[in-house]
């Protein structure tokens, strides 16, 4: 023993608390295949995203450079290995720039979900009364609503349209963050009630803890245990949001970032002629981005659960194993 | 199909499962853990085996071997030969023509062991059907055949009622039905009555009795209560650590145990009017000391929701406790006992009549104004995992009090709480574990120790060993015994059983159905009780004795 | 959409509405009268939401002909239309408008709203049957499997073929089957809901139902019939598909749940065999969270709808929600949003009803 008398208790070892590295370390097969592919996915996304600069080889919007104009439906080859689209944009280019959107809008989107989520939830859950019951219902009415409609009302409230890069991010993740503030509502909202009457938050109840006091140190640090499951599995959706707001034409402008989804709806007409390149990378990236996300995702759920969690099942001859 | 009604004999001795050197071994997330290391016994036909042992003894796993059942992650060695067949070298068809056919289980508890979606009479005749061919007809004929020989009243009407329409006692009746639709050799019954209040304990005791008697079956009886094993077991079998530590006649086992650790266990088990507390005493205790709580009239409602009427859960009781006293609160499940503890507490409104605790009426309830007489009242709960903030270490949820109501520094609480943690007999390292460190009878230690921080008045204890074993289960109430003497707390213990209650409690109230129906001093009412429904609880405690047990199940019999 | 928060809800709760449900001894009639009430807050709510955000902009009038008209034009048309009186005041007429079924006149078309609604639902309905039906054929069976076959090689295979799913934009999986079937294949038909030919056929029927198969069935033109379901298959399967991922795994987790249960091993140790244990015993008790959820699912598949119909040219509400929005047309666009949330509201009554029938708990 020690501690120096200014603390009461010790804390967990480090590792075992930081969410992915100890999911990593108590998975085993199949699981920690699912969870290492996803991770992987994920790094390259992010590695994209933060990367684009330096390896993309023309800017975004970029249609001409000193050896003059691009061609406008290039197929993938020499210069330009992805090909060019029918506005003459590079495809290799914009798919790295349209990371970087993505990546900016999901943050943005989830961050600011998760805050007013967590507390509305943690709120209306603990107190009850009237204002849990009007809550739960407008969240219900607008969690059963599609959400991409939800979104698009949103953007046309926000930004009138379409708009450039950091106004058409804000719009987007502002869309997205009011579309998704009853998903996170509702489940810290459940988890809430569902501590309320948990032993150990009546103990501090009959110990006179204060209201304030049982709902921040008692109940949100096991309410929001599954945050960081959530945050995966929403970034995908979020992710899935912008590409379809930007399929429809409600997501920024071409000129001022590149995004997925409109690159999308720009090749669906030159699929109809047999022309590939154009829509099949911006699909794939939303396609392997969002498979990633949802695996680390669904790996932390599985494994967060004693009951879906697998045991490494061996035959050890000699008991000790590697950690 | 064809053998209803024909005792199936197995070999010539009439042995009908015998498990030899069997070893089961589970892969978890600490590595392989071997829960059964070479227990070996025989069961006969139309003989108890009673397999006792605390938690973590292998005694549920060993029995579920014989059904060929067996977690995704374990694996078995030996042998398990029922009528014999190994059940441990069947292929998964030859396992299903064996289950239900040779051996059958009845299962813990009833509500969870029966498909909420499926009337009785189809999970019976699921069995029947997955045995040879059998009409929709005759399967049900043979339901509504065993349903009455279970004691299902009107089983014509009630074969196709679904399990939320049966009381927890009539759903262990249905399960036992559906075990002996095939008339199995051997029956496994895990905790058969663990989930059920001792009344209905009784009776499900009689009929699994009436069974062996009637159809020759062989039972395995799983257990951790050895009143049950003294009313029922012919054999007994006892575990731990995943070893048969003793095997032994009954009536041996328990008035010549061979084994220290069976002694031991013996020892541990509270029996009834042994140890009293209120021994020798023929008036109550402390009546000139101050009135913490009275309540009388006192009336606890439930809303009802949509459609289904309120439920008044206590109804007019009136009673006190005063300073320094042990107020014993017995009765079974939906009696209202632990809504009065929690009342008191202020976990729970009350809704007519008038509860003083402290001089606080809680019929005006507000936390700010009843607030400052929290530090006067512990609680301790039932469920000691499920009590402490799995977030906060041992210290900080002990300390928790103080830093509510005291302005202390972190050294002072730090003092404190090594100071309680020795009064509760635990090291004082244990502050900076975490609750999930502990093992069950540590964690009520812990959460005796937080409820004692600020010296309180009053404790309530809501069945604060229901969840420990019995060695441990000991011990925490001696430990509560001491303490109680040392610090003279009043306190109110609401436990559903009788013998603990009367080890702990001068005086004693029994509810049943919200209302309070007798008082008294504690080794009073346990040896003399005046209520009629007082009389039938005691008379169905099984105590751990076999030849006592025999004379009092006689007297409980013909009370009906 | 909330596709994947399924698993994460499972343990804590179905949503909060449901919490309504009554345990044993409930009466369900009052259930049922409860539950039906309970769909106008949720009509209303949405109603408000989409009125007050569409306003927050400026009036409709403005928002799609601004620009094309001169100052006085637009506010005479302003005017003439009462858009020019305070907020609350249009509010209250409009949600009158809506009781008495009147949902106004488009902006930019000048057409009922009542009209396009009807003219274009059928079609939606049509695509979300099939997608539906698609969805229930590849989620229910497969989802079992996965459950049973937890952990293992199928297990693995199957859910990542969810996730894929679930990952792949619908209009993204519409340009690939359109790329692969119809243009490199040649197969099928990539845009459109029948030929030129079938469909002035179809709508010069009398009484037609909008639904061209059943319209093509009941006139005995099995040409127009055959055409129709060719041109049907890829938007039903791209928005099939996106459905049955999460049909999958919600199959998956819920079965898994009641697979664990006592009454399982109870069954098992009766000797029932184990696809009987899989397909009645689990499958049947996890059949009521399954169909809450699904429930909920019908947000997706509308959301789904209006990016299929936009990639296959598929003329249903969605598509000309699109349009319309593009337009800025917002009377148009307030009409189609208030029918989904009708659409929605009354979905999740009827799967409500129907998951409380399946659990004798409530209705006895």
């Amino acid at each position: 023993m020690s501690t120096t008398t200014t603390s009461i208790g010790a804390k967990k070892p480090l590792a075992d608390r930081l969410p992915i590295i100890s999911h990593l370390r108590m998975s085993a097969g199949l699981q920690r295949g699912m969870l290492v592919a996803g991770l992987v996915l994920s790094l390259i996304f992010i590695l994209a995203a933060a990367l684009a600069p330096l390896i993309a080889p023309f800017d975004f919007a970029q249609i001409t450079d000193a050896e003059g104009d691009f061609p406008t439906q290039a197929a993938p080859g020499g210069k330009f290995i992805w090909g060019t689209t029918v506005g003459g944009f590079d495809v290799f280019s914009r798919t790295l720039w349209g990371a970087q959107t993505a990546l900016l809008v999901i943050v943005m989107a989830v961050v600011c979900s998760i805050f007013l989520g967590v507390f509305l939830g943690l709120v209306s859950g603990y107190i009850g009364g009237w204002l849990d019951r009007v809550l739960v219902v407008v969240a219900d009415a607008i969690y059963a609503f599609p959400s991409l409609l939800l979104a698009i009302v949103m953007s046309i409230v926000i930004s009138q349209g379409q708009s450039s890069l950091w106004g058409g991010i804000m719009a987007a993740a502002i869309s997205i963050t009011v579309v998704f503030i009853p998903q996170y509502f509702r489940v810290i909202r459940a988890e809430t009630v569902r501590l309320k009457a948990e032993p150990f938050v009546e103990s501090a109840k009959v110990v006179g803890a204060s209201t304030w006091r049982i709902m921040f140190k008692h109940v949100f640090r096991n309410a929001t245990r599954t945050l960081p499951l959530i945050f995966t599995l929403n970034a995908s959706e979020a992710l899935l949001t912008l590409a379809g707001l930007g399929f429809l034409g409600f997501g920024i402008e071409p000129t001022k970032a590149a995004e997925w989804g409109y690159d999308l709806n720009r090749a669906l007409s030159d699929a109809t002629s047999g022309i590939w390149w154009t829509g099949v990378f911006p699909g794939v990236a939303i396609v392997l981005t969002v498979l990633g996300l949802t695996l680390v995702g669904e790996s932390m759920n599985d494994l967060g659960d004693p009951r879906l969690r697998m045991r490494r099942k061996k035959k050890r001859t000699s008991g000790k194993g590697a950690a | 199909m064809s053998q209803h009604g024909t005792p199936k004999i197995a070999t010539a001795d009439g042995r009908v499962l015998s498990i030899e050197d069997l070893q089961v071994t589970f892969t978890t997330d600490a590595g392989e853990v071997d829960a059964v290391r070479g227990v070996s016994f025989e069961v006969a036909a139309g003989e108890v085996v009673a397999v006792v042992g605390e938690s973590g003894s292998g005694k549920s796993v060993t029995a579920r071997t014989v059904l060929g059942l067996l977690a995704e992650t374990a694996t078995a060695r030996g042998a398990v030969v029922l009528r014999g067949n190994n059940m441990l070298a069947l292929t998964g068809r030859q396992l299903r023509a064996v289950r239900g056919e040779d051996v059958a289980m009845v299962f813990q508890e009833p509500s969870t062991a029966l498909n909420p979606v499926y009337t009785v009479g189809w999970q019976i005749a699921e069995g029947l059907r997955a045995h040879g061919k059998v009409s929709k007809k005759q399967a049900r004929a043979r339901a509504i055949e065993v349903l009455g020989r279970v004691g299902i009243p009107e089983p014509e009407k009630r074969v196709d009622y679904y399990p939320h329409q049966f009381s927890g006692g009539q759903k262990q009746r249905v399960i036992i039905a559906a075990a002996l639709a095939l008339n199995p050799a051997v029956i496994v019954a895990d905790e058969p009555t663990t989930a059920l209040d001792v009344t209905v304990q009784a009776e499900i005791l009689e009929l699994l009795r009436e069974v062996r008697d009637e159809f020759n079956t062989g039972i395995v009886l799983i257990t951790h209560n050895m009143g049950v094993v003294a009313d029922l077991a012919d054999r007994v079998v006892v575990m731990y650590q995943g070893k048969v530590v003793e095997t032994a006649q009954s009536l041996e086992l328990f008035s010549a145990p061979r084994e220290d650790y069976t002694k031991a266990l013996l020892e541990a088990v509270p029996h009834l009017g042994r140890n009293s507390a209120s021994a020798g005493m023929s008036e109550r205790s402390g009546q000139d000391k101050e009135v913490l709580v009275e309540a009388t009239n006192l009336e606890i409602t439930y809303p009802g929701r949509m459609g289904t009427p309120a439920f008044k859960a206590v109804d007019n009781v009136s009673l006190k406790i005063c300073a320094g006293e042990v107020y014993g609160l017995v009765g079974e499940s939906g009696s209202g006992k632990t809504t009065i503890g929690r009342a008191i507490a202020g976990l729970n409104r009350t809704t007519g009549g008038s509860l003083k605790v402290l001089g606080y009426e809680m019929l005006n309830f507000k936390e700010r104004t009843f607030k400052p007489l929290r530090q006067e009242i512990g609680f301790v709960f039932q469920d000691p995992a499920a009590s402490f903030n799995p977030q906060l270490s041992i210290g900080e949820c002990v300390a928790e009090p103080l830093l509510v109501h005291r302005k202390v520094t972190p050294a002072q609480a730090r003092a404190r709480v090594d100071e309680l943690l020795e009064a509760v007999q635990l090291p004082k390292a244990f502050a900076d574990r975490f609750p999930h460190e502990l093992s069950g009878g540590q964690r009520q230690r812990a959460s005796l120790a937080r409820s004692l921080a600020l010296d309180p008045k009053l404790l309530i204890a809501d069945e604060p060993t229901s969840a420990l074993d019995v060695s441990v289960q000991a011990k925490v109430l001696e430990l509560f015994k001491e303490l109680q003497t040392e610090l003279g707390f009043a306190a109110l213990f609401i436990s559903h059983d009788l013998a603990v209650v009367d080890m702990l409690s001068t005086w004693v109230g029994v509810l049943y159905r919200g209302k309070l129906v007798e008082e008294g001093i504690g080794s009073q009412v346990m040896s003399n009780p005046s209520h009629q429904y007082t009389q039938r609880l005691i008379a169905s405690l099984p105590v751990p004795d076999p030849v006592e047990q025999a004379i009092r199940r006689e007297a409980f019999l013909k009370t009906g | 959409m909330a596709i994947m928060t399924d698993t994460v809800e499972e343990p804590s709760a179905p949503p909060a509405l449901k919490a309504t449900a009554p345990k044993a001894g409930g009466s369900f009639a009052r259930y049922l009268v409860t539950r039906f009430l309970l769909i106008f807050p949720t009509i209303f709510i949405l109603v408000t939401l989409v009125f007050f955000l569409m306003r927050v902009t400026g009036d409709p009038i403005t928002a799609a002909l601004g620009g094309r008209l001169t100052p006085d034009q637009l506010a005479e048309r302003i005017a003439a239309a009462g858009y020019d009186r305070p907020v609350i005041v249009q509010y209250f007429e409009y949600l009158g408008q809506i009781f008495t079924g009147n949902f106004g006149r488009t902006i930019s078309d000048n057409r009922a709203v009542t009209e396009v609604l009807t003219t274009y639902g059928a079609a939606t309905a049509e695509l979300a049957f099939n997608s539906l039906v698609i969805a229930l054929l590849i989620g229910i069976p497969f989802g079992l499997m996965a459950a049973k076959l937890r952990d293992r090689w199928p297990d693995a295979i199957l859910r990542v073929f969810a996730i894929l799913c679930y990952a792949t934009p619908v209009f993204f999986a519409g340009l690939l089957l359109k790329l692969i079937f119809g243009v490199w294949l040649g197969w099928l038909p990539i845009a459109g809901r029948a030929g030129i030919n079938a469909e002035l056929e179809l709508t010069s029927l009398q009484n037609p139902t909008g639904i061209y198969l059943l319209d093509a069935l009941r006139s005995g033109n099995m040409e127009a019939a055959s055409d129709v379901i060719q041109h049907a298959i890829l938007p039903a399967v791209a928005l099939g598909l996106l459905t049955a991922g999460v049909f999958l795994r919600l199959v998956r987790t819920n079965v898994i749940g009641t697979l664990g249960r006592d009454y399982v091993e109870a069954g098992r140790s009766r000797g029932v065999s184990e696809y009987r244990l899989l397909t009645k015993h689990a499958y049947r008790p996890a059949l009521i969270p399954i169909i809450t959820v699904m429930g909920l699912q019908i947000a997706l598949l509308l959301g789904g709808a209006v990016l299929t119909e936009t990639t296959f040219e598929w003329k249903g509400l969605g598509f000309m929600l699109a349009q319309y929005l593009t337009a800025r047309d917002f009377v148009a666009v307030q009409g189609i949003v208030v029918l989904l949330a009708v659409i929605v509201a009354v979905t999740n009554f009827i799967v409500d009803i129907i998951a409380a029938l399946i659990d004798p708990r409530v209705r006895f």
